[in-house]
């Protein structure tokens, strides 16, 4: 078990650099979720860790000691490979034994490890088998085991699930996570797949374009997203962010109307904002009749901001419903769309209009040109 | 199963014809017609042919030359083989390390292989020639009283050097492929997992590359054989003293110089039979060992 620590690391290919500086520090037994869209350098940060790519600049360390220089074979990390990579001429229990017999270990004790591996992932009875003989699933745990069994430092892992159909993934992903516990081993994981950071993370590191833009714990995250950006990447259905100005007290949505943001510290009138809020942190007011808007902010509920939306879609998913919508008034550029979670059994139609009111706290803004969150109030 | 069906009748026909002609005209004929050869007799003035069964097939079999000859094509063939394909393995297993010039190695490797053998066959006869050649002198400076015109394993030495080096361009070239084909990752996995670069390599890659290998193994063996006559006739011409006199060489030295034409003609049926019963062992006990992908 070991700490890992990234200092300022960057990577250029020839004269373009890929990775622009990460720091990042895992502690011993943590698991921690590289996320991010694809080409943002995910696997190449984690390539750099294994000892697989040089390090252009910055220093590595496990546990200490700085392994810029040193052999992936030095580094005493396990990898599991998108694809696997396992090898295709030799069986389940070689696999799995081919690193223990290079480390010179007894072959009684080699044994008792893969058939210890084998048994935790319900391998025992293909041990004898080829790889090309297993299903994507099997295939994925004798990836696993060959990592296991290694009992290294530190685990690497790249995209592991994303070979597997939906279900299988889901599966997987929850014998991922006890594994990691039960062994307690600190694990570098990456992923495109926002939901597998989210569930599997203790720290979240989200990238864009070989930039760590935040690190924190799923939640902190999902609450506090420092960008928009990550504000857009993680939640599922990504939260809204449209467009506004900030006008006195409030601010212009699209189509011209001013939502009132009482006790909100706004930066000056004029500024271009994006106005972020989830789905799911919508309520809506006036259940599903096209009632006249106006009226809903004197007469119901008192202080929570409310927004007038036209339903252009509605998405059944069987518990919830998503209306996506648009403001009346407003443009149908896919900036203004503004997604609204509803019960299930909703009655609204396209051509509806809805009146939703938010909660304050659950509102995010962001400066329109840096991305970058403002308001430490909120 | 449903075949797929075509309109044409003569058409499939009409396009494997030229194919099927040269097979026939310069394979099935000659074998024919050797194999009728190998029957008869014909008088020293060739006026006569006479039908003799097997007998042709007994003398050959039992002349110590014939013998001396097949242990000559054994090792001749396993030495060329052995070497063309080791040295092409080691030149495309450093070739994939290069970063840059990739293209231009690969291009200057391919390059001997555009050689006619006759013509290769002389450039390491006047390379190595033991009064003037450029690389003789060398070999006598180490020592090595070089003279392959006199001395039996310096001319082998000479005909397989000449042979293999001509052979390595084509073997490398397919080496080259089959080592794309193995995925990077694995080299990658192997390496977390701890093995050192030889280790990989004889763990992972060469298993891996067991199908180049034993294709390869099949085609040089072949070649060897048949294909290094003009080699040989240019080096050597089969000396001194039929040190290196292949098979092959012995069927055309004894059917176009000395004209005995009922030997020559068992001479080759036999190693027509040779040649299968190889390639039949070799697919039926070596491929046996080889995983594919
Ligand atoms: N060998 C390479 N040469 C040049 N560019 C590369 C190389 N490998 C990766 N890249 C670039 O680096 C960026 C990050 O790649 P990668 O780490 O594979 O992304 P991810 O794993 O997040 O999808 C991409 O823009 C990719 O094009
Ligand atoms: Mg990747």
């Amino acid at each position: 078990m070991a700490r890992i620590s990234l200092k300022d690391v960057r990577k250029s290919y020839g004269a373009t650099e890929v990775i622009h500086g990460v720091s990042i520090d895992v502690d011993d037994g943590e698991f921690v979720v590289i996320v991010g869209p694809s080409g943002c350098g995910k696997s190449t940060l984690l390539r750099m860790v294994a000892g697989l790519e040089v390090i252009t600049k910055g220093t590595i360390s496990i546990d200490g000691r700085v392994v810029n220089d040193l052999e992936p074979r030095a580094r005493d990390i396990a990898m599991v490979f998108q694809n696997y990579a396992l090898y295709p001429h030799m069986s389940v229990r070689e696999n799995m034994a081919y690193g223990l017999k290079i480390s010179g270990m007894a072959k009684p004790e080699i044994a008792a490890r893969v058939a210890r591996a084998a048994k935790m992932l319900e391998l025992a009875p293909y041990l004898d088998r080829k790889p090309r003989a297993l299903s994507g699933g099997q295939r994925q745990r004798v990836a696993m085991g060959r990592a296991l069994v290694r009992d290294p430092a530190a685990f690497l892992l790249d995209e592991p699930l994303s070979n597997l159909d939906a279900k299988l993934r889901v599966q997987m992903r929850l014998q991922i996570k006890q594994l990691q516990r039960s062994v307690g081993t600190t694990s570098l994981y990456v992923t495109h797949d926002q939901v597998e950071a989210m569930t599997l993370a203790d720290r979240l590191i989200v990238m864009n374009a070989g930039r760590a833009e935040q690190i924190d714990t799923p939640m902190a995250i999902y609450e506090r997203p420092a960008s928009t950006f990550v504000a857009g990447f993680i939640g599922s259905p990504a939260m809204n962010l449209v467009p506004v100005t900030v006008a006195e007290g409030g601010v212009v949505l699209p189509g011209g109307t001013v939502l009132a943001l009482p006790g909100l510290a706004l930066p000056a009138v004029g500024s271009a904002l994006r106005f972020g809020v989830r789905p799911e942190h919508l309520q809506a007011q006036s259940p599903d009749s096209g009632a006249p808007e106006a009226q809903a902010s004197e007469s119901g509920m008192p202080e929570a901001p409310a927004l007038t939306l036209e339903v252009f879609a509605v998405e059944t998913l069987g518990a919830d419903a998503y209306a996506h919508c648009l403001f009346p008034g407003g443009s149908d550029h896919p900036d203004e769309g503004f997604v609204v979670r509803l019960p299930g059994n909703t009655a609204a139609r396209q051509g509806d209009r809805i009146r939703v009111s938010l909660d304050l706290s659950a509102l995010h803004l962001f400066d329109d040109t840096s991305g970058r969150r403002i308001g430490e109030a909120v | 199963m449903n075949r797929a069906t075509f309109p044409h009748k003569y058409l499939p026909w009409l396009l494997i014809a030229p194919q099927l002609a040269i097979s026939l005209v310069f394979f099935y004929w000659p074998a024919l017609q050797a194999l009728r050869q190998s029957l008869l007799r014909e008088d020293a003035f060739g006026l006569k042919t006479q039908f003799v069964g097997l007998t042709n097939f007994a003398r050959v079999l039992s002349d110590p030359a014939y013998v001396n000859s097949i242990k000559v094509t054994t090792l001749f063939s396993a030495l060329t083989a052995g070497l063309s394909m080791g040295i092409a393995l080691l030149l495309a297993v450093q070739a994939e390390k290069l970063v840059r010039g990739k293209g231009l190695y690969r291009v200057l490797m391919i390059w001997p292989y555009a050689v006619a053998p006759a013509i290769a066959g002389m450039l390491w006869l006047f390379m190595f020639n033991p009064s003037f050649g450029t690389l003789a002198l060398p070999l006598r400076w180490m020592g090595v009283q070089w003279d392959p015109l006199l001395k039996g394993n310096q001319a082998m030495a000479l005909v397989v050097a000449a042979a293999s080096w001509k052979q390595i361009s084509y073997n490398f070239l397919f080496f080259v492929a089959g080592l794309q084909a193995i995925p990077r990752s694995l080299i990658e996995a192997a390496a977390i997992d701890g093995a050192g670069p030889a280790r990989r390599f004889w763990t992972i890659v060469f298993p891996l590359l067991a199908p180049t290998t034993f294709f390869l193994l099949v085609v040089n063996t072949v070649y060897a054989l048949f294909d290094t006559f003009g080699i040989i006739h240019a080096v050597t011409g089969g000396g001194p003293g039929k040190s290196t006199e292949t098979l092959v060489y012995k069927v055309y030295n004894d059917g176009f110089v000395n004209l005995i034409l009922g030997d020559s003609a068992a001479q080759s049926v036999v190693l027509m039979v040779i040649v299968i019963a190889l390639t039949a062992v070799q697919f039926r006990y070596v491929e046996r060992r080889v995983h594919y992908g």
